[in-house]
């Protein structure tokens, strides 16, 4: 009798196998506990041996904003026809957006290769790290909205009934994101070169979405062929910073916004949420070599 | 040791313990010719810019960077219900891999390992936090080894006590990188500790703590195993593996040197190192 044959006839199964994907799913759910424990523990460790502790969750992207405003808004010039009750709820909006996506594919890119040691002591389902590096990107924004919101009051942008639309609009991107963090996971897991690479590509996309500048506008005046703007302005982040500003702000940028901009945000998360999750799955028992 | 120095009729051969048919015991874990390869990235870089450069430009691929590290070399046995199984062997056989490939955290080359259920490897060392308060640190490593909140609040208060952090004042509501490092090792065992398991692998977690603590763990790890089904237990120390183990699986260089009873297999051990 072989090995093979002893061990099916006692029922054992074979160790570290890749469940099949509905009962991957379902594992992941019982684990939910886990997940969000393990986010909310990385996001107060992050400040926890500086002095002013978590106010720095919302002082580090009131300084980001404080530094695009500066550069692009006083140096640069560069933000179209807008005043500044207008131009600074815009530019705080798109950073802050912006950041989001961009933290959740740079703590994806580690969320296997930084933590092979987590990966090779405990059993789990893996798709775990990278979910939870995007909800602790999730609750980070969370703080980030206070002082969001504190601007559009300030600037004079009250409360309207398209306020609510932020609910909607930030779950398609939680969804876009944690899709794109668990694509790469995976390929960072096999290429660690990635986390070198990663800062140049996101630069680059955060230049071409239109974070600090109106990118309708700019386009219509410039010589760029025409699909070329129209792949830039289909693209995630300026999506989903649109749908952001079209419900929070009012005034003349609030009109531009098409409709076709809530198909898109719906387009990108279920194609990067599905996409990126089977993505994953599929190398579920190579993750831990390295 | 030249392997010949076995003798083969006493069945110490490696392999030997693969059963019969009309053989009655349950097998737990079943290792059927295991191999594990680490790839290690950047190891034969002599580490300037200039000479990452000069491989560029020489065309070598990426990949003749990569060295490889057969840590187990065709690894076969059969573990059953109700043994305790002692890995021995020197610093870098494979004893610790070989624990992680039968947990099915590290991919196999070749080969394959079956278990019955879930193995779990004793440890919570990496879900923990330094910068977290000892408290958030227990319910971390609760959930992190596939605890409920349920089963994690009704034992919160026995995992504190048998960690003793709270015997000179109120320690368990400071961060862990205040605790002394006797302090952080007696925490994480008692988190590990606090789980049951089906199959229990324990990597030399008996070294812990004082006297009195080392005292307890070892009382903790003779509950374990009665309510495990199989235990593996790695240690350098032959009076632990004596004391606890009824077989003993003896590796070098990755490959299965012995495999028998514990009195057969720790004597001829302490022979060839001279202990």
């Amino acid at each position: 009798m072989s090995l093979a044959e002893l061990a099916a006839r006692h029922g054992l199964s074979v160790s570290g196998a890749r469940p099949s994907l509905g009962e991957y799913a379902r594992q992941l759910w019982s684990r939910r506990h886990f997940i969000l424990a393990f986010s909310q523990a990385k996001l107060m460790a992050q400040y926890g041996q500086a002095r002013l502790g978590q106010l720095w969750q919302v002082v580090t992207p009131l300084l980001n904003a404080c530094v695009y405003f500066f550069i692009f808004g006083l140096v640069l010039k560069g933000r179209g026809g807008m005043g500044n009750s207008e131009y600074i709820p815009f530019l705080v909006t798109g950073v802050f957006v912006f950041t989001f996506t961009q933290n959740s594919v740079m703590s994806g890119v580690k969320a296997i290769s930084g933590n092979l040691g987590l990966v090779r002591a405990l059993h789990f389902p893996r798709a775990s790290l990278p979910i939870s590096f995007s909800l602790q990107q999730l609750q980070q924004l969370l703080f980030s909205m206070s002082v969001l919101v504190i601007v559009m009051l300030g600037f004079q942008h009250w409360p309207t009934w398209t306020w609510f639309a932020v609910v909607p609009a930030l779950l398609l991107q939680l969804l876009f994101n944690t899709g794109l963090a668990l694509v790469m996971a995976r390929l960072g897991s096999n290429t660690p070169d990635l986390a070198q690479l990663m800062p140049f590509i996101l630069r680059t996309w955060m230049y071409a979405s239109g974070v600090m500048f109106p990118l309708r506008e700019k386009l219509d005046g410039s010589d760029v062929p025409g699909w070329v703007g129209d792949i830039m302005q289909a693209n995630p982040a300026a999506v989903y910073m649109d749908l952001m500003r079209y419900a929070l702000m009012h005034g003349s940028y609030h009109d531009t916004v098409p409709t076709s901009t809530w198909l898109w945000a719906l387009g990108w998360a279920v194609v990067f949420g599905t996409g990126g999750f089977v993505y994953f799955w599929k190398a579920e028992e190579q993750y831990g070599r390295g | 040791m030249a392997e010949s120095d076995i003798p083969s009729e006493t069945g110490l051969r490696p392999g030997a313990g693969i059963p019969s048919e009309a053989d009655g015991r349950i097998p737990t874990v079943v290792a059927d010719d295991l191999h594990i390869v680490y790839r290690v990235y950047g190891a034969s870089a002599r580490g300037n810019a200039t000479s990452a450069l000069r491989r560029i430009l020489r065309r070598e691929s990426p990949a003749s960077r990569v060295r490889e590290v057969h840590a187990v070399r065709g690894v076969t046995f059969v573990a059953y219900r109700g043994e305790a199984i002692g890995l021995i062997g020197s610093n870098g056989s494979g004893k610790s891999t070989l624990l992680r490939a039968i947990a099915g955290l590290l991919p196999a080359e070749r080969g394959r390992v079956y278990t019955d259920g879930q193995p779990s490897l004793l440890g919570v060392n990496a879900a923990l936090m330094n910068d977290l308060t000892g408290e958030r640190n227990v319910i971390l490593g609760g959930l992190a080894m596939g605890m409920t909140r349920e089963q994690i609040r009704s034992r919160y208060q026995q995992i504190v006590d048998f960690s003793g952090i709270n015997e000179k004042g109120d320690f368990i509501s400071l961060p862990m990188r205040t605790y002394s490092s006797g302090m952080q090792a007696r925490l994480r065992f008692s988190i590990a500790a606090a789980k049951d398991h089906d199959v229990l692998m324990i990597d030399e977690a008996l070294a812990t703590g004082d006297k009195s603590f080392r005292r307890r763990s070892e009382q903790r790890i003779r509950e374990l195993r009665s309510e495990a089904g199989t235990v593996f237990l790695v240690s350098h120390n032959n009076k632990t593996i004596r004391d606890t183990c009824d077989r003993v699986l003896w590796l070098e260089k990755g490959e299965l040197l012995m495999d028998g009873p514990a009195d057969q297999v720790l004597k001829a051990y302490e022979e060839e190192t001279g202990k």
